[in-house]
């Protein structure tokens, strides 16, 4: 009985504060991304080689991000039916999306024009139990070119 | 020094390639802040802890990189990349690595 009481509460408290947690991280992303939208990041691997101006340096930026509990119990559910876990999809491009912003914090920083050849690396760093994914880390990193 | 992930860097030329320098650091997580991810894994979000625990630990990965380069006496890492394993419970390795290069 106990052990019930325990996980409906665990269960509202990941539904109400992810949630929360979730929006507001959203609100904030979404406003740094307009601040940010004028350095462009491209995947491109050749930079523009006429021009004699720029300096390059590596920038980077990396976060960890936890699911919460009720994510947790429904993308188990889901392990069941199949189909889609929107509950991780949102959990994976909340990390990319904070781990590009924070690598394009640093190119500003630096005044860069462009940030080139963006790679990203995601790793499960914490598993849950019963191998489920607790929380994953993305890493972007990418070369900044800056005028001298 | 140029660190850079691109092939070549504007305005200058590879003028002597020294090959591949790596560095690498194993890391175990801090029981402490296990606690804290374990809280954080009811109500969700950044885990802080560890977010400063893996560019620690990815940072000493690069320096060692770095050192090595100079070591050889280059003056500039291209192609840098980063690759990241996790080797058993509760420990990463984080991986660096480049082309050490002359650059003129």
């Amino acid at each position: 009985m106990y052990d019930l009481i325990i996980f409906i509460v665990l269960l509202a408290m990941g539904y109400g504060f992810g949630r929360y947690a979730e929006a507001s991280h959203y609100k904030s992303i979404i406003k740094r991304e307009k601040q940010l939208n004028k350095i462009p990041a491209v995947a491109t691997r050749i930079p523009p080689l006429d021009r004699q101006d720029l300096n390059s340096q590596l920038v980077s930026g990396s976060v960890v991000i936890s699911v919460d509990y009720f994510k947790r119990f429904v993308a188990g559910l889901r392990n069941i039916f199949g189909g889609r876990m929107i509950a991780y999809e949102t959990l994976l491009d909340r990390a990319r999306r904070e781990a590009i912003l924070r690598m394009k914090e640093e190119a500003r920083g630096l005044n860069a024009e462009f940030v080139f050849n963006i790679k990203l690396e995601t790793s499960s760093i914490y598993k849950g139990r019963r191998n489920s994914v607790g929380s994953v880390e993305v890493f972007a990193y990418g070369t900044a070119l800056y005028p001298s | 020094m140029i660190v850079s992930n691109l092939e070549v860097v504007p305005g200058k030329r590879t003028t002597r390639h020294f090959g591949l320098v790596q560095g690498s650091s194993v890391r175990a997580k801090h029981v402490g802040r296990d606690i804290m991810a374990s809280l954080k894994n009811i109500f969700g979000g950044e885990l802080k802890g560890y977010t400063e625990l893996l560019q620690e630990s990815r940072e000493e990965a690069f320096n060692r990189m770095l050192e090595q380069a100079k070591a050889t006496g280059a003056n500039a890492v291209l192609n840098v990349r980063f690759s990241t394993s996790s080797i058993a419970a509760g420990a990463a390795e984080l991986f660096a690595y480049g082309t050490a290069v002359t650059l003129e």
